[in-house]
């Protein structure tokens, strides 16, 4: 068996999370702190017995642990998975946990967010020490205690045991001495093998609160003296408020103020996550929703067309203009604009060999086009935050993937410090990436700022549809070049967006081809747009994957074996620089899936299609199972191969997997967002066709490859091979290619 | 304004409420009942799913005028404490993930099951259109359900 590793950990990087919290940040009694005077930090009430022995735990002297789950939690499940990670290396009885959301502190957490599908893969190492730490100094307390080695004491679901003396004692009893140790140089970090907690299945830790309707999300949020505020944005984009008439509204029932609010001034530099569509909005404040609700709906509104802008943005240190063309932008007319885009429009992102000589000489050419809609987040919850402005002060709750950032943009639009705003995260019903945006909490505080009151700020379905933000529009163009032998001579793609491109130049095939050539483009847009569940590639991986099964056919190959090819030729001899993905792992899932699946093995009625794609860290190859009853598509099932390295929680795990399999699917079928004349042509589930259960596959099998690496995400990955999947097992049942999306559409306009 | 005496989780509840108020807001905003949840306000995606008498109903369309002294359940009321069938089985397949939509899906569950002890998949399928799941849970949802109808009829 192998071994604790004495891994690399660093003081100084201990000192960085806890010495801050001796500063006073953290509530109750912070290691540090009671190692220096534990008398000025006053305990909360319950609280007196409590230890926190870093930013992650606390363990009272009765053996309760409490473990920090230090990112909001939006259905990926890190609620629970991250807290596992540091029971495991602190060897507690995962019973006896209970798991707290941590508050928005980034000088103890570091990282306080969702995006990317990063959670895991990067608070893998810090939660490990984490525990491993505290562990190390309950052993300390134990060893100084018994007069014994250190080395001596094992311990094992929240024990501490010195065989050879038969001593033994819990956690809880040495947790006020661990306290008062220095926190070690080094830790004893676990070998894989060695993982009893991780690996194995373990309940949502807030299952239990969600079944019985208990108020976790932001939406849900009540305060004494707390107000309803509700916004109007302009009714289509390319407009502008121009007089809000209050007097339209002022005496219904319950209306306590109306007036236009400014989300940022004039020469604002957005910073990344600032987007925002409509920049002045009319907002109404009352006490309760309805009578909100209703006044809305009476406020008389002028509005007018808004002039041509640019608004510069903060690109993470690298500023960027985005220009923001005047006009009421319509479907057909951005349709237009993509086919007459101008050649000198376009950017060369990666060449290798000469691609236009494998064109030019091939003996055929393939040349295919793939497009997709706007596509609107339509998480659950809609958009919504808690706000209670005073004035050097902002107490804010809800629900947000990227408080770190916000924090800041409210510290700016307010003029309060940044040590004076408290953003309290609540769970989240839903993200997707749409919550990392947040101009309706700087909405909300500028709102409570002018009431001087306590205010929930509830944007209606409407609201939370038609403001922007949207998954782009986008096209591609993938070409390949065979030679007289039908061998792959030239790849090439075109891609762009409205507003924004979709590329990965260095993506699959890139590294397979020898001559390859990849290009794209963009086209301003008054249009705001954002991160949608994987961006790009949820777009991307429907058009490579789509059009790799067409290829394979026309060189007359096997969908699953052309990858194959291509991947072992990209492992073998990779042509140019900087290939994004590793080729066996990314064989490795296709593999996986062709045997779990029985690929080759026809069932008669059943017509199937694949798709592998890599994007945030892990591997995803699927097969999908397709019925055609009465002239309609069935999921039957879907078979999915997992490579994101360990495990944490399986079932957990699995779910997240199936969901974005689901999603995915609904999607592909039905998701999209029209424009006439600046106006979104859906506003609600009426109109936004959603996935329902029916719809979804009777079945999902999900099979991870195990293979000891570090984590990696999971909440993107599953999402964009799905709809290449689907649309190459379309073909099969239908016996056409499915090119644009949703494919919905394009089945009733061919049947 | 007008005052109502509802009928919600086998207690008398007192409301001043205008009377075309939807009963999703009267418990929200008045009674303080926030598992039920908005979602869309025009009854198409279930999120605010209550029991009228034995019926899941659309809380978010429903004036509380209409509502008179009939049995009202919302997912606070639906067990005592917690261990209703369609919750245990919920908890037992880790349906949910990020929770939203799950008050108003186990409504509309429970309510399907009280009908209908032993639903086909079409059955499930019929009861369960109304409730959008944007996470995509419904595979779960489904085997939720056939494991409550099957512990259920093994009480």
């Amino acid at each position: 068996m192998q071994k604790r590793q004495n891994t690399a950990f660093t003081r100084r990087q201990f000192f960085r999370s806890t010495a801050l919290a001796g500063g006073g940040l953290v509530l109750g009694v912070s290691w540090m702190a009671s190692c220096g005077n534990p008398g000025e930090v006053a305990p909360g009430p319950g609280e007196a017995d409590w230890v926190e022995l870093n930013g992650y735990i606390k363990i009272t002297p009765d053996g309760r642990i409490t473990i920090i789950s230090p990112n909001p939690e939006g259905g990926q499940n890190v609620k629970t998975s991250m807290p596992m990670i540091v029971a495991e290396e602190l060897d507690a009885d995962w019973a006896s946990v209970t798991v707290e959301q941590a508050p928005l502190n980034t000088e103890l957490y570091t990282r306080q967010f969702i995006g990317g599908s990063q959670a895991l893969r990067q608070g893998w190492e810090p939660l490990r020490r984490a525990g491993a730490a505290v562990r190390a100094m309950l052993i300390e307390a134990a060893a100084a205690d018994w007069g014994v080695p250190a080395g001596e004491i094992r311990t094992s679901g929240g024990r501490l045991l010195h065989e050879a003396s038969g001593r033994e004692a819990g956690y809880g009893d040495f947790a006020t001495a661990a306290a008062s140790l220095p926190v070690p140089e080094s830790a004893l970090l676990k070998a894989p093998t060695e993982f009893r907690l991780i690996g194995t299945s373990r309940k949502n830790v807030d299952g239990r609160a969600i079944v019985t309707g208990k108020p976790l999300f932001g939406i849900d949020v009540a305060r004494e003296g707390m107000l309803i505020a509700m916004v109007v944005h302009p009714p289509a984009f390319g407009m502008q408020l121009d007089a809000v008439n209050e007097e339209s509204i002022r005496d219904m029932p319950g209306i306590r103020g109306v007036f236009p609010v400014k989300v940022y001034p004039d020469d604002y530099t957005w910073q990344y996550f600032d987007t925002c569509s409509f920049n002045e909005v009319a907002a109404i404040v009352g006490e309760t929703t309805w009578e909100v609700m209703q006044a809305r709906n009476a406020l008389e509104v002028n509005w007018s067309k808004a002039p041509a802008k640019k608004v510069v943005r903060d690109r993470f240190g690298t500023e960027q203009t985005l220009e923001m063309p005047a006009g009421l932008e319509s479907t057909g007319q951005q349709d237009a604009q993509i086919a007459n885009l101008p050649g000198n429009e376009i950017r060369e992102q990666r060449r290798d060999g000469d691609p236009e000589a494998a064109f030019r000489d091939a003996a055929r050419v393939i040349s295919r086009d793939y497009t997709a809609p706007f596509l609107a987040h339509n998480c659950m919850e809609p958009m919504n935050f808690f706000a209670h402005v005073t004035e050097n002060k902002a107490e804010l709750a809800g629900p947000l993937q990227k408080p770190e950032y916000t924090e800041k943009t409210v510290s700016a639009r307010l003029g309060i410090p940044l040590e004076n705003i408290d953003i309290q995260i609540t769970r989240l019903g839903g993200g997707y990436g749409r919550r990392s945006y947040a101009h309706w909490l700087v909405e909300a505080a500028v709102i409570s700022k002018e009431v001087g009151a306590p205010v929930k700020l509830v944007y209606t379905r409407e609201d939370d549809m038609t403001s922007g933000i949207y998954r782009p529009r986008y096209k591609a163009t993938y070409r390949a070049a065979l030679d007289a032998r039908n061998r792959l001579t030239g790849f090439h793609v075109n891609a762009g967006g409205i507003p924004e491109s979709p590329l990965y130049a260095n993506r699959f095939p890139a590294g397979a081809v020898a001559n390859y050539l990849a290009e794209d483009w963009e086209i301003p847009s008054n249009i705001t747009v954002g991160s949608f569940r994987a961006p790009r590639s949820n777009f991307m991986a429907p058009a490579e994957q789509s059009f790799l099964d067409e290829l394979a056919e026309a060189m007359g190959k096997d969908p699953i074996e052309l990858r194959l090819e291509l991947l072992e030729q990209a492992q073998a001899n990779p042509a140019g620089q900087d290939n994004d993905y590793d080729p066996a792992r990314y064989a490795g899932v296709l593999e996986l899936v062709r045997d779990k699946s029985g690929w080759g093995q026809e069932e008669p009625g059943i017509y199937r299609g694949v798709s592998a794609y890599f994007c945030h860290n892990t591997y995803v190859a699927q097969v999908l199972d397709l019925k055609m009853v009465d002239g309609r598509p069935n999921v039957e099932r879907v078979y999915c191969a997992v490579d994101c390295g360990i495990v944490v929680n399986p079932d957990a795990a699995r779910n997240l997997v199936e969901g974005g399999v689901v999603d995915a699917i609904g999607n592909a079928f039905y998701g999209e967002l029209t424009l006439a004349d600046g106006k979104p042509e859906q506003a609600n589930f009426d109109a936004y066709r959603m996935i329902r259960m029916a719809e979804a596959p009777k079945e999902i099998h999900v099979h991870f490859v195990q293979n000891g690496i570090d984590p990696t995400g999971l909440g993107e990955p599953s999402f964009p091979p799905t709809f290449a999947a689907l649309a190459n097992a379309l073909y099969r049942a239908t016996g056409r290619r499915f090119y644009s999306q949703p494919f919905m559409k394009s089945l009733s306009l061919k049947a | 304004m007008a005052t109502y005496n509802l009928n919600i989780n086998g207690k008398s509840m007192e409301v001043d409420a205008d009377p075309s108020t939807p009963l999703l807001w009267v418990l929200r905003d008045h009674l303080n009942l926030v598992g039920t949840k908005y979602g869309c306000g025009i009854a198409q995606c279930g999120a605010c799913t209550i029991h009228l008498g034995n019926t899941a109903t659309r809380s978010c369309m429903l004036p509380v005028s209409s509502v008179g002294n009939q049995e009202i359940t919302t997912i606070e009321g639906l067990s005592e404490n917690g261990d209703h069938p369609v919750q245990q089985a919920w908890l037992e397949v880790d349906v949910p993930q990020c929770g939203y939509c799950q008050a108003g899906q186990i409504m509309s569950a429970a309510a399907l099951l009280k009908s209908n002890p032993n639903p086909t998949d079409a059955d499930i399928e019929g009861a369960m259109n109304g409730n959008i799941c944007r996470c995509g849970t419904y595979v779960r949802i489904k085997k939720a359900i056939k494991l409550a109808a099957s512990s259920s009829s093994e009480a």
